[in-house]
């Protein structure tokens, strides 16, 4: 199961350009072409937010939380950055204590809600890496390597989560994120397919 | 042609010519209106954001962090030399204030002018409590790189210049929120280096990734769980 989370929404139209653009429809758009990408993958897809609402960062992290074995990717539009790449982020390791891990036989153990990705910080990079060699391969100018970050959404998400964000609502219009969509979907969808068997196996 | 007609394009006629000799007055009269909202924030600064000067004051060279001319996805560390009191409260307000009001470029800014730092703490155990107004969170561009690279800038240049600071909380306007400006999370304690580190080249945390090529994004990361409220989550 993939869970994708379209970013902002309702009021919160996220990053603005100055002609207009609004991250919160642009992401709307990627997550409707990724789902189909994924879904041609064989995979099941879910989204936090079908429309113009802006469910709290909790709830979209309840809609993964709520999934066995899935997958969380929330996906950005920035306002700055080299305008035609993407980057991709995972959770940054927060230094309070272990954590247990996602995977392995204990299913009783409690985690702190605000903390629940620091035990998927593993899975979490791996899908970043594996996310981002594609956006590398397919977007010029994109780093080739994840970065980490302290992105608010990622923290509460039990699951491997991370966060693309493509560049940029500065542009004059829409054609060129258009253009980007159906690329990111199918390099994304490729990487979660890999990441997959990965996962799967840890999961069983 | 009916005398109707005539008359509605005489009209249009006056109007479009009416328009034409008033446009530029207009367009006078609305950048007049700009530069007037321009200087009432700068006299608000003015007003609101006295210069810190200390008896201690001494002239060095500060390492500020702002983003580099050549990789504006990064920061680079900038000498300047500024008047910086002995007293690490008041010199983490002259180094903040700097960072704000001093970027040799517009195009190097990692904070908005616009931001005001309302207050600074300094606790026992290192950690410091930086209140910025409203206008951090307004106004600095919302996006996940962005957004981390204002709050590295501002944890970077305090790290190169007090030694006493271990970790850092942002606050806005007084208040904890959740994000800078809609992805970054606020809700926990930046670490921060020592001088000795916060010196060296930009570089990831040990155990995260790293990125390479021309942009070299740095990573701060909350020292310890976030400060939110907590909740269960059965696994």
């Amino acid at each position: 199961m993939v869970v994708l989370d379209p970013a902002h929404g309702g009021a919160d139209q996220g990053a603005r350009g100055e002609s207009g653009l609004a991250e919160s429809d642009i992401v709307l758009s990627f997550a409707r072409l990724l789902r189909i990408s994924l879904e041609a993958q064989g995979l099941r897809v879910l989204l936090t937010r079908q429309a113009n609402d802006d469910p709290t960062f909790d709830d979209r992290s309840k809609t993964a939380n709520a999934q066995r074995g899935a997958v969380f990717i929330t996906l950005h539009v920035s306002s700055t950055g080299k305008p035609g790449t993407a980057r991709v982020y995972s959770l940054a390791q927060d230094g309070g204590p272990p954590v247990y891990r996602g995977t392995g036989p204990s299913r009783t153990v409690l985690i702190r809600w605000d903390r629940a990705q620091q035990g998927y910080l593993d899975l979490s990079r791996k899908l970043a890496e594996l996310i981002q060699i594609q956006m590398a391969q397919r977007f010029r100018g994109s780093a080739e390597t994840p970065t980490t970050a302290a992105v608010r959404q990622l923290r509460t998400v039990a699951a491997p989560a991370v966060a693309i964000e493509v560049s940029s609502v500065s542009l004059p219009d829409r054609t060129q994120l258009d253009k980007m969509a159906p690329v990111l979907a199918d390099g994304v969808a490729r990487a979660v397919a890999a990441f997959r068997l990965v996962y799967e196996a840890g999961v069983k | 042609m009916s005398r109707g007609l005539k008359t509605t394009i005489a009209i249009l006629a006056v109007l479009v010519v009416f328009g034409l000799i008033t446009l530029p007055s207009l367009r006078q009269a609305v950048q007049r209106i700009s530069a007037t909202q321009r200087t009432e924030e700068q006299a608000r600064r003015d007003v609101m954001q006295v210069p810190v000067s200390t008896p201690t004051d001494v002239k060095v060279k500060a390492q500020m962090y702002w983003l580099s001319t050549a990789s504006p996805a990064s920061l680079e560390a900038t000498a300047i030399e500024l008047p910086l009191s002995a007293d690490p409260v008041e010199r983490s307000k002259q180094l903040l204030l700097a960072l704000i009001t001093n970027a040799p470029s517009t195009s190097q800014r990692t904070l908005p002018p616009d931001a005001l730092l309302l207050a600074f703490y300094l606790q026992p155990d290192g950690t410091g409590v930086a209140d910025f107004s409203d206008a951090l969170s307004a106004e600095t561009p919302s996006g996940i790189q962005s957004e981390q690279l204002a709050v590295d800038s501002i944890v970077r240049t305090l790290g190169a210049n007090v030694n006493v600071i271990r970790q850092l909380k942002i606050l806005i306007h007084g208040q904890e929120t959740d994000t800078l400006a809609g992805h970054l999370d606020l809700s926990g304690l930046f670490s921060v280096s020592p001088p000795s580190a916060a010196a060296a080249p930009a570089s990831p945390v040990p155990d995260a990734p790293v990125t390479t090529g021309a942009v070299k994004t740095t990573t701060t990361t909350p020292a310890r769980a976030p400060l939110s409220p907590t909740k269960q989550v059965p696994q």
